[in-house]
């Protein structure tokens, strides 16, 4: 079995490898040399060292603006996406009728484009504010509840399906036991359940904050940043200084390697965090 | 067996957040997926073409690959393309850039292999950033054929670098229908458009006009002042072009490093005329795009709406439009400057097109030959004028080859009447940073977040930080 393994190595990870470096490392490496250069296009750059980190985090440059929104809404998207998708999770696995029927249902709006969802929640959101003379655009907090509400919509049928997932591979036994010991059913929650389904959390937890954070289509779709940039996450803020600002391309490539590593740093720790909560079964 | 559950489950999480991954950047693809597909049209009819005359092409080498900027004319360009490959056999391949995305679209596809070798800049500005990729076209039939010289685009080295291929011009366009509705009323504050020469009657006559919308059948005097981020250019390039052209004029120079914004009163009263005397409250104005103010003005709606000629085809194309092609007409845009009663409207371009000087010399020399053909040959002008709808500024055009739609008529009537046309400073605008910018806080202003001389302040700190940036 070794053996064979080793002979056929060269077959099966090549091709991948090869898809790899070419859709990720070499992009990669030149993008990381491109946030060091002034350039226009990626085939002039002029080495140029620090000055576009320095500049990236200038005032006028809004990132860390950028970067304080997008961190408010990750901790709220995640915290609210996880709870609402494990509470229909626990209720659609509890053979009512219609189940399936209703995991579809919430799982559709994840089947949808971010930026069809964008335009969509932004009209809708719209019509209920106008009642009120106002629109989505004149105040942060709407665009902010907005991008929730709308990232909550899209994400939870998702989540909840892993939820699901890990629910059903909860032994009988272990619940009948918790049962006959007399624990209520909250009990049963916290002190089986919950624990059991560690692995799912890990998971949803990771797609969910990652995603949260590199958001970029609903954000453009939705508010596009507006009122003047106060609603601009991470994402859209690096694509703006990229294709907003002539000669700023090297700034935008700067930004895009900083908001790499954060989002790197966060997701690992993450990992590591719920992963040490995980139960061996 | 739960290990293999979880595994299982962790590499679904995995491939989803590389399908999540892809999602994002969807958008960024977009652009030139949307591009690739109009262009197929052409590669498609220039097959036959190329089949046949194989061995002409193939003598010159060269090639043409136009990246249009205007997508309301992608088909017309399509259609020019296939008939310039089937009168010469040089393949013209013409790509056009969704709406708002032409830089990036350039940005991609000029660090291409097969990288356009026609495209367009928008003055200054645009050259600075493009200005390795453009050709001196000083020596080049378009710049000699070009009627006034000083339309072009021209480098610190005195090279030409960017010639303008039409000629464009806004003004308030109104419905002649319901100004003389008005002007038959008792006690209208005018008798005539004529009688309308500076703010100060403009002013008078909307809201004399506002005041009786119920009589006139309108729902206000100016369309709704679009601020949908993306659809302000209206009011942070256009309208914004006023008190800048004033400001220069006074101080007697062509671009500013700093500007004062000396004419910002100007700028304030002209704005809150729009906005409060409109279809619609200025806090719902965040909503509204372009296109739901030209429907406005088409269905009858509103008397005047601030927009440029190119707006004809936009009205004409609204379902249900009453507003018949003699009553659309242009005035010019009052802020109350000195002399103002001789002021003509805005006419300039932002359109020119540039050749790339980073392309093989035979391709180069295609690209010239074909624009050369747009300029000169009967068919090729037919197509500018007619089919493009084009002001071309070139001395080959005759009297009688000019577009004839309204607003181009009222355009001509304009530029012929003595009046002083309102030349495009625009183009000097920093960057697209400083008009978001700009476009956000006129936003804020009309939400009530901001009062005006925190506006007035935005101008003018973001414009020196971004002349600062861009040097």
């Amino acid at each position: 079995m070794e053996k064979a393994l080793k002979k056929y190595f060269v077959i099966f990870t090549v091709p991948t490898l090869i898809a790899f470096a070419f859709a990720f490392i070499i992009p990669f490496i030149q993008g990381l040399y491109l946030s060091f250069c002034e350039f226009t296009t990626v085939g002039n750059a002029k080495w140029v060292g620090f000055e576009n980190y320095k500049l990236a985090f200038t005032e006028g440059q809004g990132f860390t603006r950028a970067l304080g929104f997008t961190a408010a809404f990750t901790v709220i998207s995640v915290i609210t996406i996880n709870i609402f998708a494990f509470a229909i999770a626990l209720m659609l696995t509890r053979k009512i009728k219609g189940t399936n029927l209703f995991r579809t249902v919430f799982f559709m709006p994840n089947l949808i484009g971010g930026i069809v969802l964008g335009y969509t929640w932004q009209q809708m959101i719209n019509a209920i504010l106008y009642q009120f003379e106002t629109t989505i655009v004149s105040d942060a907090k709407y665009g902010f509840w907005g991008l929730i509400i709308l990232m909550n919509w899209q994400m939870v049928g998702y989540m909840m399906i892993i939820y699901i997932a890990g629910l059903q591979n909860i032994p009988t036994d272990l619940i009948e036991a918790a049962k006959i010991d007399g624990a209520t059913s909250w009990q049963t929650l916290i002190k089986v359940k919950i624990p059991m389904v560690m692995s799912s959390i890990t998971i949803c937890m990771f797609l969910t904050l990652s995603n949260s954070f590199k958001l970029f289509d609903q954000n453009k779709a939705l508010t596009n940043g507006a009122p003047r940039n106060k609603t601009q996450m991470l994402a859209l803020n690096i694509y703006d200084t990229f294709y907003g600002k002539t000669g700023y391309e090297g700034v935008g490539q700067a930004k895009a390697v900083i908001f790499f590593i954060i989002v790197a740093v966060i997701a690992l720790a993450q990992l590591s965090f719920t992963r040490s909560k995980e139960v061996e079964q | 067996m739960k290990k293999k559950v979880i595994s299982a489950l962790l590499s679904v999480a995995m491939i989803s957040s590389l399908l999540i991954g892809c999602g994002g950047s969807d958008t960024t693809a977009e652009a030139p997926a949307e591009t690739a597909e109009t262009s197929t049209e052409t590669e498609k009819a220039e097959e036959p073409a190329k089949e046949a005359e194989t061995t002409e092409a193939s003598a010159e080498g060269g090639s043409v690959y136009y990246l249009n900027f205007k997508p309301e004319v992608d088909e017309q360009w399509q259609e020019i393309a296939a008939a310039y490959t089937a009168e010469t056999g040089v393949p013209v391949k013409v790509v056009t850039a969704a709406s708002g995305t032409y830089e990036e679209v350039l940005k991609s596809e000029i660090a291409g292999s097969d990288a356009p070798t026609l495209f367009q800049i928008n003055g200054p500005v645009g050259y600075n950033s493009w200005k390795d990729y453009c050709m001196d076209l000083t020596d080049t039939e378009l710049y000699k054929n070009l009627a006034d010289k000083s339309l072009a685009v021209t480098g610190d080295d005195g090279g030409v670098y960017g010639v303008p291929y039409t000629v464009e011009s806004y003004g308030i366009i109104y419905n002649d229908e319901i100004m003389q509705k008005y002007f038959a009323m008792d006690g209208a504050v005018a008798k005539s458009v004529d009688e309308i020469n500076s703010f100060d009657t403009l002013k008078a006559v909307v809201e004399d006009m506002q005041a009786k919308k119920d009589e006139l059948g309108i729902d206000g005097v100016f369309a709704c002042t679009s601020l949908l981020p993306g659809e302000d250019w209206r009011w942070q390039t256009h309208l914004a072009n006023i008190p800048v052209y004033y400001e220069y004029k006074d101080k007697g120079v062509t671009d500013l490093d700093e500007l004062e914004f000396t004419y910002s009163e100007n700028f304030k009263n002209i704005f809150d005329l729009y906005i409060n005397n409109s279809t619609c409250a200025p806090t719902l104005l965040g909503s509204k795009a372009v296109t739901d103010s030209m429907a406005e003005f088409a269905l009858g709606q509103c008397a005047m709406v601030q927009n440029g000629n190119w707006g004809w085809g936009q009205i004409a194309g609204v379902d249900g439009n009453v507003v018949t092609e003699e009553n659309v007409k242009f005035m010019p845009i009052y802020i109350g400057a000195d002399g103002e009663a001789n002021q003509g409207l805005c006419t300039g371009t932002e359109n020119f097109w540039c050749v790339n000087s980073a392309t093989s010399e035979a391709n180069q020399k295609a690209t010239l030959d074909f624009v050369n053909w747009l300029i000169s040959s009967d068919a090729g002008k037919d197509y500018m004028v007619n089919t493009l709808g084009n002001a071309a500024p070139f001395s080959t055009f005759g009297d009688d080859e000019k577009p004839q739609d309204p607003l181009a008529k009222e355009m001509f009537r304009y530029m012929e009447n003595g009046k002083t046309s309102v030349s495009w400073n625009f183009t000097t605008f920093p960057s697209q940073d400083f008009k978001d910018d700009f476009g956000a806080a006129l936003l804020e202003y009309c939400n009530g977040n901001m009062t005006w001389d925190e506006v007035a302040d935005t101008v003018v700190t973001r414009w020196a930080e971004e002349k600062a940036a861009t040097k």
